[in-house]
């Protein structure tokens, strides 16, 4: 386990009488790169705020590399970390002038500062635009600025405020490659806030979910995505479907669990007489018509239901069938559902593998 | 008509036979103005960015103190300047009545609120996110405010300009205070109205000529500092 | 420190500021400083532009001549403000020396008032013999009348001349100017109407006005100077050394001879006459 390089101690940040953002502890470590998502209003920006040292919480310690955060130490170490916020706030000078602001603010002389610099404006792609002025770059060019500015100076640490929110869909996801091959390549230990869960996946090893001012769950991208330890993190991290029930027969690594619309089979270990909420991802569930006897399908789940709703969703179709009472949302590629020919009140069978199924254990 | 023509001619004639009289009182003139502001500048500016970039309670009290502050008609601050100054008054053992100390003192009155008020403005156009953005990209706090000032220099020279402006043309306050005194505490705007009161109009319009091209150069060249002006970056500090 | 062009701004700005005549005067030991309170007429007439630098070479002393008005003048130097006054309202001032706010106060020439007003004279001005005849025509005329309408000292004469005539001027011909002497004769040509003025003021203006004196001469129409100093027993910070130098200036006979020249060569008469001091 590589060591902690930042680390927060029973943080908290108030405004007025409400908390904003209340840490016991927390550790980010050397070459981790950290996704926080959470919904609005939940203390992300708060969050990175904190740990780049640019808001003091009423209580708690900060520690980076081993020191203690005091007003002394407060300005050198903040010069190891970068910032990156939503906009990107660039001053009224060349697109160069501005990549190079972190370096001349530490005493860089311009031939130290361009040598750095250019090869940066290089590999996110705007060194032909080092001499514009930034008030006529485009969103995604002025993003790209602010980025070289902050990893021009090599940073130890990287903080990322929600970067590409601002941006429009190809050009996010342009930026949103180039950030991750960076990434990459140089290990810098970044902490980014965002709300797309894509977003959290692709760049993120580790995910952290913030939900009211308190972290929820930490951990790898794929366990947070997949397995959501409440109902509140499920909810957030696009789980859609949530059954809840109780386990009737367990055995080694398999238990059937009884809710509303009908059984379910899942893995796991359980007792018999547990009450269990049952999370399945909309891309997990797969519908036929219900009329099609004989199909093969490795998915051991079958409920038969009810289309109650189609939404267009993007590329893809987000249908909501109703099974005995219970909503179950499945997510349908466009071939799918024409092939289907889904409508409200068509008759379905919703399928799934016993191992999509997330089980979280209800107190 | 011929009364505009005949002080335009009047001007050149006393700025370039070198008539000490109009040398002394332009002098003067400048000399007075220049300080009021240059200490208004000062005490404003920073009022101005506090106001701007800061919460505080009594905010508001001050915000308003300052916009009010901006339309004082010079000739009250005048009067409750003079008042002060006077032997008779309270602070008379300075001394300072009919000195062009006094001038610089109203004028600074007049000056400070124009300056500040303007300034608060001119920084509140900045994007309020812009300071964090700073920080975090590691400039230190001195650091941060000259980039803060360089980001907002255009509505900040106007500020200069305007508390500049305002106390070089005014009369109310220097004729108060100094007295207009020959030799002593004469500027221009008083000679101005000395000689209009005495009928000579010609000599009159000559003085306002002068005054005229006075504000017009100052102004001139803070124009061009600010359009030439290359980027510097500051020191760490 | 960013910028050539800056530096050089601010290296041009602190010269400005320690180029400031601030010390020279405020410097001055106090007792070497004279504030003398005066009307307008006097300092327009430019006589104080004479006698003052004669004096200051002659003594050493600084005066500050404030030319604010015969009542500001006087409220001046009951107030304490001003060290001696050069007024002309003998009404007003003989009194204040009654209560003792002025002491020696020395009556020391004079000059007298005119009364001008359009080379028409639609009021037939010029055929009375007295100002107080002049002006019962001019309210019967109900010409219009400019007056200085400013508490000075010829607003004061001019208000004693129509109450001795026993009128009270109504507003629908009768103008305040709130102004001096030079602003009032030009309001008053521009209107073609008439006003009282000191000859001095008038002589000097004439060339630029369309008016001329229609009635002089009456005894009434005298306007005399006096120089008096505050009472440093009421006010012990007045620079009474100063003043009394002054006061001791203006009747001595090098000054005399000074102010019986002062016009002559401009309109080939003296703008003061002396009067013999007791």
């Amino acid at each position: 386990m590589a060591e902690a390089l930042l680390t927060l101690q029973d943080i908290l940040v108030q405004y007025g009488e409400a908390p904003v953002l209340e840490v016991p502890s927390m550790a980010v470590h050397a070459g981790e790169v950290l996704a926080v998502i959470g919904p609005n209003g939940a203390g992300k920006s708060t969050l990175l705020r904190v740990m780049g040292l640019l808001e003091q919480p009423i209580r708690g310690r900060v520690t980076f590399q081993g020191q203690e955060v005091t007003r002394d130490n407060a300005l050198t170490l903040r010069r190891r970390m970068a910032s990156v916020f939503q906009e990107p706030l660039l001053l009224n000078a060349s697109v160069y002038e501005n990549a190079t602001l972190g370096l001349k603010l530490r005493g860089l002389d311009r031939q130290a500062a361009r040598q750095r610099v250019h090869p940066w404006l290089e590999r996110l792609g705007i060194a032909h635009l080092a001499e514009r002025s930034a008030r006529s770059l485009s969103g995604g060019e002025a993003q790209r600025t602010s980025l070289v500015r902050a990893l021009a100076l090599n940073p130890d640490l990287l903080l990322l405020d929600e970067p590409f929110s601002a941006l429009d869909p190809p050009t996010r996801e342009g930026l949103l490659l180039d950030l991750e091959t960076v990434l990459q390549e140089t290990k810098i230990t970044t902490v980014f806030v965002t709300h797309e869960r894509s977003e959290a996946s692709i760049l993120g090893d580790s995910v952290a979910v913030l939900i009211g001012g308190g972290f929820r769950q930490v951990g790898p991208s794929v366990e947070v995505l997949t397995q959501p330890v409440s109902e509140e993190v499920a909810r957030f991290v696009g789980v859609e479907t949530k059954l809840s029930g109780v386990v009737e027969t367990a055995t080694a690594g398999l238990a059937r669990v009884r809710f509303n619309g009908g059984e379910v089979e899942v893995v796991g270990d359980f007792r018999p007489g547990e009450r269990v909420l049952l999370c399945l991802r909309p891309e997990d569930i797969t519908l036929s018509p219900r009329e099609m006897k004989g199909l093969r399908s490795s998915a051991r789940n079958r409920l038969a239901g009810t289309v109650v709703k189609v939404t267009p969703w993007g590329p893809h179709f987000r249908v909501v069938v109703d099974c005995d009472g219970s909503c179950l949302v499945a997510l349908i590629t466009r071939p799918s559902f024409t092939d289907l020919g889904l409508a409200e009140t068509t008759p379905v069978v919703a399928s799934f593998k016993a191992t999509a199924v997330h089980v979280i254990r209800l107190r | 008509m011929e009364l505009i023509l005949e002080g335009v001619f009047t001007a050149f004639r006393l700025v370039f036979s070198g008539d000490a009289d109009v040398w002394a009182i332009t002098w003067l003139s400048l000399t007075v103005s220049g300080t009021a502001t240059l200490i208004a500048l000062i005490l404003g500016i920073p009022l101005g960015i506090l106001l701007a970039l800061t919460r505080f309670p009594g905010r508001a009290i001050v915000v308003a103190l300052v916009n009010t502050g901006m339309g004082l008609p010079p000739v009250v601050v005048g009067l409750f300047i003079s008042i002060l100054l006077w032997r008779s008054g309270p602070l008379g053992f300075l001394n300072l009545i009919y000195t062009p100390a006094a001038m610089v003192i109203a004028q600074v009155v007049i000056a400070f609120p124009i300056v500040a008020g303007l300034t608060m403005a001119a920084f509140q156009t900045l994007n309020p996110r812009l300071r964090l953005q700073l920080l975090g990209i590691g400039a230190s706090r001195p650091q941060l405010l000259w980039l803060l000032c360089r980001e907002a220099q255009l509505p900040l020279l106007a500020a200069i300009m305007a508390g500049f402006g305002g106390v070089i043309s005014e009369v109310g306050s220097v004729l108060m205070v100094g007295g207009n005194i020959k030799g002593q505490t004469r500027v221009l705007t008083t000679a101005t109205v000395l000689e209009t009161s005495m009928g000579n109009f010609g000599t009159a319009i000559a003085l306002g000529v002068i005054l005229l091209t006075l504000a017009f150069g100052v102004n001139f060249i803070l124009t061009r500092i600010q359009q030439r002006e290359q980027i510097r970056w500051p020191r760490p500090s | 420190m960013p910028g050539p062009t800056l530096r050089a701004l601010v290296l041009a700005a602190s010269t400005l500021v320690l180029a400031m005549p601030l010390g020279t005067r405020a410097a001055e030991p106090a007792n070497r400083i004279i504030v003398l309170a005066t009307g307008h007429t006097l300092r327009d007439s430019g006589l104080l532009d004479v006698l003052i630098p004669v004096f200051e070479k002659k003594t050493g002393y600084i005066v500050r001549p404030i030319a604010i008005g015969t009542g500001q003048a006087l409220a001046m130097g009951k107030r304490g403000d001003a060290d001696i006054l050069l007024t002309h309202d003998p009404e007003a001032e003989i009194p204040l020396v009654m209560e003792g706010y002025f002491i020696n106060r020395r009556q020391f020439m004079h000059n007298d008032f005119v009364i001008v007003g359009p080379a028409q004279d639609p009021a037939k001005v010029a055929r009375t013999k007295s100002a107080a005849a002049a002006l019962r025509q001019i309210a019967e005329a109900k010409v219009t009348f400019v007056s200085r309408g400013d508490d000075s000292g010829t607003h004061k004469r001019e208000q004693a001349l129509w109450k001795a005539a026993g009128l009270s001027p109504t507003r629908i011909w009768y103008i305040e100017a709130g102004q001096g002497m030079g602003a009032t004769l030009g309001i008053a040509s521009q209107k073609q109407a008439y006003t009282l003025t000191d000859r001095a003021t008038f002589l000097n203006l004439q060339k630029t006005l369309g008016l001329q004196i229609l009635l002089e001469g009456d005894p009434v129409l005298l306007n005399l100077y006096s120089v008096m100093e505050v009472n440093p027993a009421k006010h012990p910070k007045a620079n009474h050394a100063g003043a009394r130098a002054f006061s001791d200036f203006l009747i001595s006979d090098e000054t005399r001879g000074l102010i019986r020249d002062f016009g002559k060569e401009r309109f080939g008469q003296p703008l003061y006459l002396l009067d013999p001091v007791r």
